[in-house]
């Protein structure tokens, strides 16, 4: 047996990441887009992870990289959340088709 | 070594100083008064400013991590007087605001997340700064705490902020892969073609283009104008926009170097689009702030095409417009921002027979929409003719002919607002308008850099005389 090689993982991180574009896109609650975000950003992740060990073993670049964009996504959505909160006092919804005061 | 560090973080480090310093006053809570907040922030950040000025030398820290030189620190002097002008404007706003200190906290840090972004020599050190950029640029934006509207900009600008860093990501990620590395130094060299390697051109240029609002990724801009309060929309348009752009700049043309044909042709297509939906959206506006959301993509089109022309003249013409958009942009933003704090009005048809109230201001918001506009005796013109310029060096003329046509769309819709404040009649006009000392010296600044910079041309070679 081959064991599982970069191809197979990379496939993966791939389609995670146009699973979270594809929800970004179409999800109406600001929460579920945020996670649609956290998917991405766990694609990349996986991304970096699997080049640093089957390419560049003898590095470590990709996972602090992986290590950074942890931490950054938990502030962000910290923050994200903070803002979601503070709409839903007022507009009563966290539905995007709700929060439509500016039109072009 | 040590010595080292303190004079090449010297920008950085004295923001934090000030920022620890905000900090401790507010927990010490001695301070009751809103203006001796304002003033002791001014006159730190005047001193941050000064501090620009002292000590400027080239080298790098942290293994390659971090760098700086002369252009470097000149545009770090651009973005603290950008700031101060800012803070000097938001004086009539902040003076009734329940967190002033959170504000400049806030507002600081972004400016510090800018400031590694642009001397960062690393693919991490660069995310790192983007991201402490735009985390606490959303809060901030999200300031009129009692306004839907000012929370609606908010989520509009953190999701899409965060959606963009993620694409960008994406395309780091397989710069990583297919070059084991994410320094600046050694990319360019490693950075040869292949297909994963133009994906991920395609990606972070994505990724730029949502941040700086370049057309296809634009929409997300009027929106968070429209309802940020008027000194975070006019760091927004101004300040971030600028910082983004400088480092748009070493990334285009030191990273993808090898890559120009390719990123040209994307760069042809992003400068038309950009340009002319840009106009064509502005004529509609009748909110003043939309209005300038618009023109702002606009002048970002036009930043685009200095771009585009690579090397020193295309970096020389960039940094030189922006600092003369800084300055005209500033002046319609302050007149904007004291009709919005004191009259509470942001619609162009409000502005009709503003000159019968407030002659000075009046003509303090035209001179601004005329450097905007690109008319001849004021900076903008000179900044836009060194853009166009620089974008006619490949002799690529399709982009110079749309450009030159656009200008003159633009002239409608900057001259209407002009009209509507000179001739159209209205039986309540906006009544005169008082505003504090700060804010009408910010204003006297920008009217002396919009004249000052266009004349003295020793501004643009010494600009020249730096990049490299």
């Amino acid at each position: 047996m081959n064991g599982i090689g970069l191809e197979h993982i990379l496939f993966i991180s791939t389609a995670l990441f146009f699973i979270g574009v594809y929800g970004f896109l179409t999800r109406k609650n600001m929460i579920t887009m945020l996670m649609a975000i956290e998917l991405i950003l766990n694609s990349i992740n996986i991304n970096f992870l699997a080049f640093n060990k089957y390419l560049y073993a003898d590095k470590l670049d990709g996972l602090f990289f992986t290590i950074f964009i942890i931490a950054i996504a938990a502030a962000e959505a910290s923050v994200a959340i903070a803002i979601i909160i503070h709409l839903y006092r007022s507009l009563k919804s966290i539905d995007v088709d709700d929060a439509d005061l500016m039109k072009f | 070594m040590s010595s080292d560090f303190f004079i090449l973080m010297k920008s950085e480090l004295s923001l934090t100083l000030i920022i620890f310093i905000l900090l401790i006053l507010k927990v010490w809570d001695g301070i009751k008064d809103n203006s001796t907040w304002l003033h002791i922030t001014n006159f730190l950040l005047l001193l941050n400013f000064a501090l620009g000025f002292l000590f400027n030398t080239s080298g790098e820290l942290f293994n390659g991590m971090y760098h700086t030189n002369n252009i470097i620190f000149l545009e770090k002097n651009i973005l603290n007087f950008g700031t101060l002008i800012i803070s000097l404007q938001a004086f009539d706003w902040l003076k009734t605001h329940k967190h002033v200190s959170e504000f400049y906290i806030l507002l600081l840090t972004t400016l510090l997340g800018m400031f590694f972004m642009i001397s960062s020599g690393n693919f991490l050190m660069f995310y790192l700064g983007l991201e402490l950029a735009s985390i606490p640029l959303a809060a901030i934006v999200n300031f009129d705490l009692e306004k839907i509207k000012s929370s609606e900009a908010a989520v509009k600008m953190i999701l899409s902020s965060a959606f963009a860093s993620c694409i960008m990501l994406f395309g780091i990620s397989m710069l990583y892969g297919t070059t084991g590395t994410l320094s600046f130094a050694e990319l360019p060299h490693l950075i040869v073609g292949g297909g994963l390697q133009i994906m991920s051109l395609i990606f972070v240029f994505t990724g730029f283009a949502f941040k700086i609002s370049s057309v296809p990724f634009h929409l997300w801009t009027a929106d968070v104008y429209e309802g940020a309060p008027v000194s975070v929309t006019a760091y927004l348009s101004v300040i971030s926009k600028a910082a983004i752009v400088f480092v748009f700049i070493s990334i285009l043309h030191t990273l993808f170097a090898n890559f120009e044909s390719m990123w040209y042709n994307i760069l042809f297509l992003t400068i038309i689009l950009t340009i002319t939906v840009g106009n064509l959206f502005a004529i509609r506006q009748d909110n003043i702030k939309r209005f300038l959301a618009f023109s702002s993509i606009t002048q970002v089109g036009y930043v685009l095409l200095g771009l585009s022309a690579g090397g020193q003249i295309g970096t020389t013409s960039v940094i030189y417009f922006l600092m003369v958009y800084i300055f005209s942009n500033l002046g319609a933003f302050g007149v904007i921002g004291l009709v919005s704090a004191y009259a509470n009005k942001e619609n162009i048809s409000d502005y009709k027979g503003f000159y019968k109230n407030n002659p000075m201001l009046s003509w303090v918001i035209t001179i601004s929409l005329f450097s905007l506009a690109g008319i001849p005796p004021t900076a903008g013109f000179f900044g836009k003719m060194f853009l166009v310029t620089a974008g006619a060096s490949h002799g690529n003329y399709i982009l110079v002919i749309v450009a030159a046509l656009n200008m003159v769309v633009s002239l409608y819709y900057y001259l209407k607002v002009v009209k509507a404040i000179f001739i159209d009649p209205n039986d309540a006009p906006i009544e005169k308008v008082n505003g504090s000392f700060s804010a009408k010296l910010a204003l006297m600044i920008c009217m002396f850099g919009v004249i000052a910079t266009g004349f003295a041309s020793c501004i643009y070679t010494y600009i020249n005389s730096l990049t490299p």
